[in-house]
């Protein structure tokens, strides 16, 4: 049953995640949660020819991971909800093609993995869907060549620059009984422009849309930060966090210790001079399946909060002077 | 910072927020890096004139051995790490207009020889091409004028 309150849709079964993987590269490998990762490739390649046929090797290997893990096989999945950074999600595309299941491609930048986790549940709630498939991935140097300069060309980075996340992860939602971690409530993003500019201060473009869909979410919901032991955001880095964190306590909605970012737990960022942090659609996705959702189920967390985060943007819109709009995208995860 | 903050309050706030550069570091490392492949450019041209190569072959030969360390270290990916660095004190000198080109060429090689390395083998370098020849035929106008006049 579904329950629309306000910008909210609660659901009241709630689709369980049936199985989920992550698949992450090298850097992700010696970051702190190495360990949680169902799959590290050493080689950015991973054998392939290109970058981007790379990155359609590991959502393929994240796809086929969560499949195992659930149970099912391709053929029980009713939809293919799955997105990435480059031109026309063109990796998504080659991963959806080798599966044989009908695909509905998203683009949310960054807050891809919350976005496909949020209409995954609607519709698999609805009954519309019995099974959604939902993937992400980013890959370093993909979105290098896309967005920034070739990776061999010398140039230094601000200190408000976020490294894009290689990797893929992938969740499998269905309907049914039993422990689990389910999708509880689903509050989509409103896309806020406040003017920023600089492409290499994502965090700063972004904030302003997560501190909008949380205090919807809370209002709206009649919920207040405590009652979640987990809030992330999908990859803010420093920056982003940081004002968010101010923005909600001057709204009355002090977030408190229990906010972190996913784009802050992925690397070590002293130690593998990250700068701000992780971003890209694999940041969120990987420190989720890999990281949260494990520390769910072994009843660490009972109830969580991500709210996916992206900048809708492209190299031509930024050339020609536009500012960067945000969104963010919110889930509500709990294991009961 | 209130939830109605304008636009221009909220860019001066991350303004506020955002760290800057550490431009004494970078200068530092900058002035010590580009300094060091200056001092190598002047050891081969040392070099090369006590080899009687002449004054104007001399810097010649220089230029094409700096642009081939630069292109190689560029080829074997650590002229970035430098850069990482050196910042500015990499980019200046001729070895990171070297790097300009071949790093490009190298990234777009998955795209083909043509449309790809070939095609995209400027896009870092082109606008200086573009510019550089333009100020230089200004320049050489105004050089022309005057000695008419």
């Amino acid at each position: 049953m579904l329950k629309r309150t306000g910008s909210v849709t609660l659901l009241e079964e709630g689709p369980l995640v049936l199985g989920s993987s992550a698949v992450g590269g090298k850097k992700e490998a010696e970051g702190p949660l190495g360990g949680c990762f169902d799959f590290l490739y050493s080689d950015p390649r991973a054998g392939q020819k290109s970058w981007e046929k790379a990155e359609t090797a590991m959502q393929d290997k994240a796809v086929s991971l969560a499949l195992k893990k659930s149970g099912l096989s391709a053929s029980e999945v009713d939809l293919l909800l799955n997105g990435d950074l480059v031109n026309q999600c063109t990796p998504s595309c080659y991963t959806a093609s080798k599966l044989g299941i009908p695909l509905a491609g998203l683009f949310g930048a960054c807050s891809t993995a919350a976005e496909s986790l949020g209409l995954g549940a609607l519709l698999v709630e609805s009954g519309a869907l019995r099974t959604a498939l939902c993937v992400t991935s980013s890959h370093f140097c993909t979105a290098e060549r896309q967005f920034r300069t070739p990776l061999a060309y010398g140039a230094q980075r601000a200190p408000s620059a976020q490294w894009t996340v290689t990797g893929a992860g992938a969740f499998v939602l269905g309907q049914g009984g039993g422990r689990g971690v389910r999708l509880r409530a689903v509050c989509f993003g409103r896309p806020i422009d406040m003017g920023v500019t600089d492409a290499s201060n994502m965090g700063a473009a972004m904030a302003p849309a997560a501190c909008d869909t949380f205090s919807r979410f809370f209002t709206d919901s009649s919920r207040s930060p405590s009652d979640f032991d987990l809030i992330l955001t999908g990859d803010l880095g420093q920056i982003g966090h940081r004002i968010v964190s101010e923005r909600m306590e001057q709204l009355g909605l002090p977030l408190g210790d229990r906010y972190n970012d996913c784009g802050l737990m992925v690397y070590d960022l002293q130690r593998q001079d990250m700068h701000a942090g992780g971003s890209g659609c694999g940041c969120s996705a990987v420190v989720l399946a890999g990281d949260v959702l494990s520390r769910m189920r072994a009843g660490t967390f009972k109830n969580v909060l991500l709210a996916g985060t992206g900048a809708l943007m492209s190299p031509m819109s930024l050339q020609q002077g536009d500012s960067i709009v945000g969104v963010a995208h919110l889930v509500w995860l709990s294991c009961e | 910072m209130n939830m109605n903050m304008n636009k221009e309050a909220y860019l001066a706030y991350v303004k506020q927020v955002t760290p800057a550069s550490p431009l004494g570091k970078d200068l530092f490392f900058s002035f010590l890096v580009g300094g060091a492949i200056c001092t190598v450019g002047q050891l081969f041209s040392h070099f090369y004139l006590s080899m009687n190569l002449g004054r104007d072959a001399a810097s010649t030969a220089t230029s094409i051995t700096m642009i081939f360390l630069g292109a190689a270290l560029t080829a074997l990916n650590l002229y970035d790490d430098l850069a990482k660095v050196g910042g500015a004190g990499t980019i200046i000198p001729i070895t990171g207009f070297a790097n300009s080109i071949v790093s490009p060429a190298m990234e777009f090689k998955s795209e083909g020889l043509v449309l790809g390395l070939a095609a995209k083998m400027f896009v870092v370098a082109g606008p200086v091409l573009v510019y550089g020849i333009l100020t230089s035929s200004i320049y050489g106008l105004v050089l022309l004028l005057m000695q008419r006049l």
